[in-house]
């Protein structure tokens, strides 16, 4: 899962202190592993540098330093891409698949487009399991059923989740 | 935008029972021997699609083009002689007569072309044996299991060797092991002899026996391509 | 062990009332379904309380009829105050009987009529209120010029025999000449019922069996409409954990509550439509509201038989069917069904009937209980030879194309509710069958020729004529009558041969008939004749003694009219007459009535009429058929010329009344019955069809052709018709034997079999076509939606 990638997704509806980027991540994403501080700061100067996000404001006095950070265009397209991008199905994959969709909610996109695009790429491989397994030895089968299965439960796990966000977002929406 | 040399191809279909529309402006094509995934949620009206694409019902607008001709023009008996002819049936399930034997019910889409008895049957039992169901040739649908009744229907549906065969949820009543068996034996038949199928379902592993899918939402069929 | 006694009882109750729970809160289809029971059995209580009704409805007719019939008459009484003449003028109208008494009474307080307030005066008359209605409408046009008399009030309930009954009194000072009438007491006589002859009263036994048996058995398949899809909702209830044995129970209260509910509402119906019987007319008779009661020990018996019925048909239908928690699984291969204890059943029967000896030489029929038991058990015994039949015919059916392969097929997996239908039918048309072979051979009996030529005279009607004249007068009158094409009208009387009694011991006589040449030739081969021939005719088929005529009826013969009849000589004032030399002899011919006629035939001219004793005149009418209300006008004019003449229509068959409406009884009774087994077949083919939507749909999504299912839904209905109609007629004709050995006159009219058939034949496709708008309704593409 690409922290960075959340993290500007979580900059575009807004600029943010590096303190509420963890509390946002750590409420939507982070439910059993909450972010470090230093994962922050090291994943943002790596944005800074890299021109997708910039310093909007600093906040001076008592405590820690307080940066504000706002995304760049390029950040957006780059948040755009990610999200478009079909994730290489593979087992346990559910946390950057649930993150997209959040995030593709949470951005006003549209959560149905990423599910078919990543459906249509979860089959291509799927054909080819299947494929396999019906010229292959007992072995085989074995290994790309166990294949098959996890895939087709990622597929309907986030066809689950689809269908309750969009839920969620209209009544959100309403 | 449909490839040249579809078998069928539809455009724009629009279908409502009542208020409700279940198609709304749906596209789809699928070419000789091609196994063409219909999928989508409940209710998004992949079924509805089937039936239209199948000439079972007449769509209230938008047009149907099967093998050049224009199955919305054409009237309820021809329509009936075209599903005869050309076409295979798979359903999920109530689809064999019950008081039927298998192999009279196999042997049903050829009687009903006019083929004589003994030779329906002689055709019926090859197709059992394909399916690896002879051994219930005898059998009335009521006393064989799940598994083995839709491999009789899959023979069903392939006997009067069609063109196209049109199978909603194969499978929706199969454990996994009988559900890939059906798929298998139906795909490899179909492939074997250039059949083409349309295979409505809403799971991925049966959808995977495809060559493609076309998702069903809200009415509109929409083809999504794998990135490369 | 009692306790294991009341528990089990209270399971019953449990059960049963939660059967009856669960039809009556089945929702919309489950209210159909009991709806459709409900009608099915309260048609059948309908036509059974009704057929309870009838001892009462005679019962009470005759008693009625008794009541108003005049008494005394035998006993020649002397004029009194109470006493009065009367004499009956019925008449006919249009086909329909009137029954009309003239009175005359002899002093101030005659006795009444019963329902008569009043005895009419002279020249007026009360009449029942149908006939009241008919005088008033102008259909009564014409019957108002019979009748000229004053209504002053109408016949009360009491005397009458149904409320459509025709019938008036009417008050004369005087009778015509001619007619003298009886004198009477009173009216009520007890008559006691004219014993019905036993062949009768055994054609009765059986054409009850044969009627109420069909009824008994739609009762048996309505309380079971739709109820496969019912045991499949008991599944449910096997989940949740009922057990079996409770599941019957249940399936039983499903019956049970139709059942009862079909009791209500035959009941209701009943009530509803016995308050319409006067306006129905079955076998000439009507009746009140009041006469159609049943009989308490019969109408007790319908109320607990029906349940009874209800309860005990679903057990047995359930026989071959588990309830399973997860369905309802039909035994299909099952148990075979079992011919040893069902043939056995006719044979019985047969027996049984055959050892009532039948009606006896002393006109008696001993034993009325065993024919009625052994044409029962004939006839159950052809019913459950039925299903054994249809299953073993079926079992054997192979291949065929593919309609009769889809029907053979669904026959073999099951064929219960075909046969329960079919049953039905088979007794009806087995009965049927049997009652028209006992008909056949035994008709003669009961109609036979008139030897009346109705193409020759239509009315013959006795003239109160005694001279040339008045006869001259009245044949111009109905010469003139609207629809007359032909009079034939002669004076008879009688000659007497003068030489007296001395010689033979008895005067020798000859009738004489004085009539025009065209009258004449109608009763005899004349050849010419000219007006003051005279003819001698002989009888050609010696019925006649023509010995003894002779002597008196031939050319040169010398004849005297009046004579004295005590002594036998010639009376004071009559003159000898000579029949002329030239007289020819000539063969008589029968006439219209088909009564041979003989003796002297003279024109007027030579022999007038005046000089007969005591003549009667009378004319045979011919009249356009062409022309309505040809015989009305006719009938008008007699009246008018004599207010007592007696019409009579000519028939060429005359059949004995009782007869004729025991078979007019069995026609409608049997067109009655099936037509309920028309209802109940279509009922149990549509509720098929429904059970089948969703594999019709894929049928037809296979490209079916709607005709290869039209004609499976045909051959399934005509498969088991066919096979119970083979059955009946077996049946029937076996009956049929054992009926006629019965009463020894084993003779087959074949021709009989084939209208019950026929009727059979019409049922199948009669049920198929209105089964066909639902086939293809359910054959729309609906049935495939899943979504």
């Amino acid at each position: 899962m690409s922290i960075g990638h959340t993290l500007l997704g979580l900059l575009e509806s807004g600029p943010r202190h590096g303190y509420d980027l963890k509390r946002a991540f750590d409420e939507h994403f982070g439910h059993d592993r909450p972010l470090h501080y230093g994962q922050v700061y090291s994943t943002m100067s790596r944005l800074l540098k890299n021109g997708l996000v910039e310093v909007d404001a600093v906040e001076t006095g008592a405590g820690p330093e307080r940066k504000r950070y706002a995304i760049t265009d390029a950040g957006v397209t780059d948040v755009a891409q990610w999200l478009a991008r079909p994730e290489k199905p593979e087992p346990y994959l559910q946390s950057t698949l649930y993150t997209k969709v959040v995030l593709a909610l949470m951005t006003g996109r549209n959560a149905a487009e990423l599910l078919d695009t990543q459906r249509a790429e979860h089959l291509r491989l799927m054909r080819g399991l299947t494929e396999r397994k019906r010229g292959g030895d007992l072995a085989d089968q074995l290994i790309c059923d166990h294949a098959l299965f996890h895939l087709d439960a990622d597929l309907r796990w986030l066809e689950l989740t689809a269908a309750r966000l969009d839920k969620l977002a209209e009544t959100v929406a309403a | 935008m449909t490839p040249p040399g579809a078998l069928i191809e539809a455009s724009a279909l629009r279908k409502a029972y009542g208020p409700t529309p279940a198609l709304d402006g749906a596209d789809f094509s699928i070419h000789p021997g091609e196994v063409v995934a219909v999928m989508g949620p409940s209710g998004s009206g992949k079924s509805t699609l089937l039936h239209c694409l199948a000439g079972i019902i007449g769509p209230d607008s938008g047009t149907i083009r099967y093998d050049g001709r224009d199955l919305t023009v054409l009237r309820d008996g021809e329509r009936s002689a075209l599903r005869r002819a050309e076409f295979g049936f798979v359903f999920q399930f109530g689809q064999l007569v019950p008081e039927l034997t298998c192999a009279e019910n196999v042997a049903l889409p050829l009687r009903l072309n006019g083929v004589r008895r003994t030779e329906a049957e002689r055709q019926a039992q090859e197709w059992l044996e394909r399916l690896e169901v002879d051994e219930v040739a005898g059998k009335r649908p009521g006393e064989v299991s799940g598994g083995q009744g839709q491999r009789v229907a899959v023979a069903r549906a392939l006997v009067s060797r069609p063109r196209v065969v049109f199978a909603d949820e194969p499978t929706g009543a199969l454990d996994s092991l009988n559900g890939e068996r059906v798929m298998d034996l139906l795909t490899d038949a179909a492939r074997a002899s250039g059949t083409a199928v349309v295979l409505v379902t809403h799971e991925a592993r049966v959808a995977a026996y495809s060559d493609r899918e076309v998702v069903v939402r809200d009415g509109v069929a929409r083809e999504v391509a794998a990135a490369a | 062990m009692s306790a294991y006694g009341t528990g089990r009882r209270a399971s019953w109750v449990r059960d049963l009332a939660m059967g009856v729970r669960f039809a009556a809160g089945g929702g919309r289809e489950g209210w159909i379904r009991t709806a459709l029971t409900a009608l099915g059995v309260g048609l059948g209580v309908v036509l059974l309380l009704g057929a309870a009704s009838v001892p009462h409805i005679m019962e009470n007719r005759q008693q009625r009829s008794d009541a108003r019939l005049p008494a005394g008459s035998s006993a020649q009484p002397a004029p009194s105050a109470r006493t009065l003449v009367v004499t009956a003028t019925d008449t006919t109208y249009r086909g329909d009987h009137i029954s009309g008494l003239t009175l005359r009474p002899d002093g101030p307080a005659p006795a009444r009529p019963p329902g008569v307030a009043e005895v009419p005066g002279p020249g007026e008359m009360v009449v029942s209120p149908a006939l009241k209605d008919l005088l008033g409408s102008p259909e009564g046009a014409l019957l108002r010029e019979r009748l000229p008399f004053k209504t002053v009030g109408t016949i009360g309930a009491p005397g009458l025999r149904g409320p459509g009954e025709l019938v008036y009194y009417a008050g004369r000072t005087a009778f015509p000449a001619g007619h003298t009438g009886d004198r009477i007491t009173g009216f009520g006589q007890n008559t006691g019922t004219d014993p019905m002859p036993p062949l009768l009263v055994l054609l009765i036994i059986v054409a009850c069996v044969v009627l109420l048996m069909p009824v008994a058995i739609f009762i048996a398949t309505a309380v079971r409409f739709g109820g496969e899809r019912r045991d499949r909702r008991l599944a449910a209830l096997r989940l949740v954990g009922a057990d079996s044995a409770m599941a019957r129970r249940m399936a039983a209260g499903e019956a049970l509550f139709g059942a009862l509910c079909g009791l209500a509402l035959g009941g209701a119906l009943f009530l509803a439509l016995r308050q319409l019987a006067g306006l129905v007319t079955v076998w000439d008779i009507n009746a009140f509201p009041a006469d159609v009661t049943p009989v308490p020990a019969l109408a007790a018996l319908v109320l607990t038989a029906v349940p009874v019925l209800a309860v005990a048909v679903t057990f047995v239908a359930l026989r071959g069917v588990a309830i399973e928690p997860l369905g309802v699984v039909r035994n299909a291969e099952g148990r075979r069904r079992r011919l040893w204890w069902r043939l056995p059943l006719p044979f019985a029967g047969a027996a049984l009937l055959l050892l009532s000896g039948g009606p006896q030489a002393d006109g008696t029929l001993p034993h009325t209980n065993w024919i009625t038991g052994g044409a029962v058990l004939f006839l159950i015994g052809i019913t459950v030879l039925l299903p054994w039949l249809v299953e073993a015919a079926v079992a054997r059916l192979r291949g065929g194309p593919v309609p009769w392969q889809l029907a053979t097929r669904r026959l073999q997996l099951s064929s219960g509710a075909a046969v329960r239908a079919v049953s039905g039918i088979t007794v009806a048309v087995a009965g049927a069958i049997a009652l028209q072979l006992f008909f056949a051979a035994v008709q003669g009996e009961f109609v036979w020729s008139t030897g009346q030529d109705s193409g020759r005279a239509q009315l013959d009607v006795s003239l109160p004529a005694k001279d040339v004249a008045t006869l001259r007068r009245m044949t111009g009158e109905f010469r003139a009558t609207q629809g007359v094409r032909g009079v034939i009208a002669t004076i008879n009387g009688t000659a007497y041969g003068p030489g007296s009694q001395r010689d033979e011991g008895h005067i020798p006589t000859t009738p004489v008939t004085v009539g025009d040449c065209a009258a004449l030739r109608e009763l005899a081969h004349t050849g010419p004749c000219r007006a003051g021939d005279v003819f001698v005719a002989k009888e050609g088929s010696g019925m006649v003694v023509g010995a003894d005529a002779g002597s008196s009826a031939r050319p040169g013969a010398r004849v005297v009219f009046h004579i004295d009849a005590a002594t036998g000589e010639p009376a004071g004032r009559t003159r000898p007459w000579t029949v002329p030399e030239s007289a020819r002899e000539v063969r008589s011919r029968p006439d219209p009535m088909g009564r041979p006629d003989f003796g002297i035939f003279a024109t007027p001219g030579a022999l007038d009429p005046a000089a007969l004793a005591d003549p009667s005149a009378r004319a045979l009418i011919r009249v356009d058929p062409r022309v309505p209300d040809a015989a009305e006008h006719v009938r008008n004019t007699a009246a008018r010329l004599d207010p007592m003449a007696d019409v009579h229509a000519l028939q060429d068959f005359s059949r004995d009344s009782q007869f004729a409406s025991v078979r007019t009884g069995l026609l409608v009774g049997s067109t009655v019955t099936l037509a309920l087994i028309a209802a109940s077949m279509l009922v149990s083919t549509l509720e098929q069809l429904r059970e089948r939507r969703r594999l019709l749909s894929v049928l037809m999504a296979f490209g079916t052709r709607r005709a290869t299912l039209a004609w499976s839904v045909l051959w399934q209905t005509a498969v088991p018709v066919a096979l119970g109609l083979a059955l009946s007629v077996v049946g029937g004709i076996g009956l049929g034997i054992v009926l006629l050995r019965l009463v020894g006159r084993p003779v087959l009219t074949w021709s009989v079999i084939w209208p019950p058939v026929a009727a059979g034949a019409a049922l199948v496709v009669l049920v198929t076509a209105l089964s066909l708008p639902p086939l293809w309704r359910m054959m729309r593409p609906d049935g495939l939606r899943t979504e």
